[in-house]
């Protein structure tokens, strides 16, 4: 252990993150085409809490995660950051690092290496001079997973998975109050994915930040998430919210992935999204859970 | 490593091997077909010099001659400076395309109705406004990768992924930050089409412009040849003008790799 101040913040007294969504909705186009996307949505997460919202394509949970990131306005209700007023009708979200994203196709900036991606937000906030960014980049790079051995590739050069390691601690290094995963591992295979959840959960157990995972995977969300949330399909509303009682820290065996209480969880969750589903694939959208 | 044992790696290709010698033979093959069509005077082919003539005349008269080498100077000099000046009006009024719709209703609608017009026939009007024949001929070359530049630009303005404009704004960037750090970067691939294309273009539009309103460069030289009765001039001038462009492009290429270190070489 160093005695220099720890770049991620994730001492027990200084946790933030408290994240409270309170009836919100969002209307595309109210004037024309008036499509309810979001209905009376409310939501309380508290500070380094790990929710995963499952539910039908199309069922708002992208809309959600864009007006928590403050990329879409809302067009009811309130969302509130640790008590501080982040989004309302009066007061238009805004991005800010402390609520940075992971996007499902990947985002890394393909003209810049591995470092200068991750250090990207600290370099142009000007919070720290470049030298030192790229220190504690490095630091970071190397102590999760020994990433440092690519510091200096470009995002082509890397594996899907490894640019989604990477994205995600280029949204950690901001220290930010919540981290966004818009289904960061939807592409990838069986093995990879495997990999990633055990990297996430490795992350989320040091750092203990808020996250906020988007996926349609059941088991994905169950194996990772202390709350599993369900949403119906459009207009998207809350429809099951499931406490994940299972003890941390959690390692994919066959003992956790087939106890009792899993399979419980499971088939409640599996229930309720299939009921979604059929709504869904009734009213002839496009694609099922 | 017991594994090394069993796996015989295969042999790293020599150099002799890595070279393209389907390549070699087919370049050969052709001197020897052109050789042949005339030695066997196939029909219209009576008044074609051979290569051997061909290579003879531009060794006796040409290789030592500095009106000859000038004729590369004067066309090159044409199309870098087209070049150049097309780059550095039609990256930024791509971008303001782009970037700005005020911009782009009030004068896209302009653009659009000039940029059908073929480079060569603004070469009357270009004669008649510019001062000099060498200002018209470079304008004209402008004119031949303006519009490619700019369409490029404007198109990859279009394409720049949104998430990546999300990210930088949730990662703290500024406006300007936005613009130099994200757009720019995101459109330099679409420049390098453009320059890839507009180079290509340059070198079609000087050749024209030089038959019609110059009394020098590769251009000229090869319609003196023909006006002189002289084939060989003529073939002399062509696979200068063909060694000219190749080089130009293989220049271009050379430049944009060195703008995009990020991409993959294949």
């Amino acid at each position: 252990m160093s005695d220099k101040p720890e770049i991620i913040d994730s001492s027990a007294d200084a946790r933030l993150g408290h994240l409270s969504v309170q009836n919100v909705s969002k209307i595309y186009d109210p004037h024309g085409a008036h499509v309810e996307a979001l209905h009376d949505c409310s939501l309380d997460i508290p500070a380094g809490g790990f929710i995963a919202v499952v539910g039908p394509s199309g069922c708002g949970k992208s809309t959600l995660l864009n007006i928590l990131a403050g990329f879409d306005n809302l067009t009811a209700g309130q969302v509130l950051i640790d008590g501080e007023q982040l989004a309302s009708l009066d007061h238009p979200p805004r991005p800010g690092p402390d609520r940075v994203v992971v996007f499902q196709n990947g985002a890394l900036f393909p003209w810049k290496t591995v470092l200068e991606n991750v250090v990207y937000g600290l370099v142009v906030q000007n919070r720290f001079p470049e030298s030192e960014a790229n220190t504690m980049g490095m630091e970071l790079l190397a102590r999760t997973g020994k990433l440092d051995r690519i510091a200096h590739s470009y995002p082509s050069q890397l594996s899907s998975g490894m640019q989604r390691r990477v994205e995600i601690l280029r949204a950690l290094i901001n220290n930010p109050r919540i981290l966004l995963l818009d289904e960061p591992f939807r592409a990838m295979d069986t093995v990879s994915k495997t990999t990633m959840h055990r990297y996430l959960l490795e992350i989320y157990d040091q750092y203990h930040k808020t996250v906020f995972f988007i996926t349609h995977d059941l088991d994905e969300a169950i194996f990772l998430a202390d709350t599993v949330v369900v949403m119906t399909t459009r207009p998207g509303t809350i429809k099951l919210r499931l406490d994940v009682d299972l003890p941390r820290p959690r390692t994919r065996t066959r003992e956790t992935m087939l106890s009792q209480r899993f399979l419980e969880l499971k088939q409640q969750a599996v229930s309720a999204v299939h009921e979604e589903a059929k709504k869904a694939f009734e009213r002839g959208e496009r694609e099922l859970a | 490593m017991s594994a090394d044992a069993k796996t015989k790696l295969l042999p790293k290709p020599s150099r002799w091997r890595q070279l393209n010698w389907r390549g070699a033979i087919s370049v050969v093959g052709f001197f020897v077909l052109w050789h042949l069509v005339v030695v066997l005077e196939i029909a219209g082919f009576a008044e074609i010099p051979t290569p051997v003539q061909t290579m003879s005349t531009f060794i006796s008269d040409y290789l030592g001659s500095s009106k000859y080498w000038n004729s590369w100077m004067v066309s090159f000099e044409r199309v870098l400076y087209g070049f150049i000046i097309a780059q550095l009006l039609g990256i930024p009024l791509g971008m303001l395309f782009g970037t700005s719709p005020r911009f782009r209703n009030l004068f896209f609608p302009v653009f659009e109705l000039l940029r059908p017009i073929p480079p060569l026939a603004w070469v009357p009007i270009s004669i008649l406004f510019w001062p000099t024949n060498e200002s018209s001929i470079v304008f004209i070359t402008f004119i031949g990768a303006f519009f490619v530049i700019v369409i490029n630009v404007y198109d990859g303005v279009g394409n720049i992924q949104k998430e990546h404009m999300w990210l930088a704004r949730s990662l703290g960037a500024s406006r300007m930050a936005i613009f130099r750090r994200i757009m720019l970067p995101s459109v330099i691939p679409s420049i390098a089409v453009g320059m890839t294309l507009g180079i290509a273009i340059t070198w079609n539009v000087v050749i024209a412009a030089e038959m019609i309103a110059s009394d020098s460069g590769l251009g000229r030289l090869t319609w003196e040849g023909y006006v002189s009765s002289t084939p060989e001039v003529v073939l002399i001038g062509m696979i200068s003008i063909g060694l000219a462009g190749y080089l130009s492009s293989l220049t271009v290429d050379y430049i944009e790799r060195r703008m995009m270190p990020w991409q993959e070489k294949s």
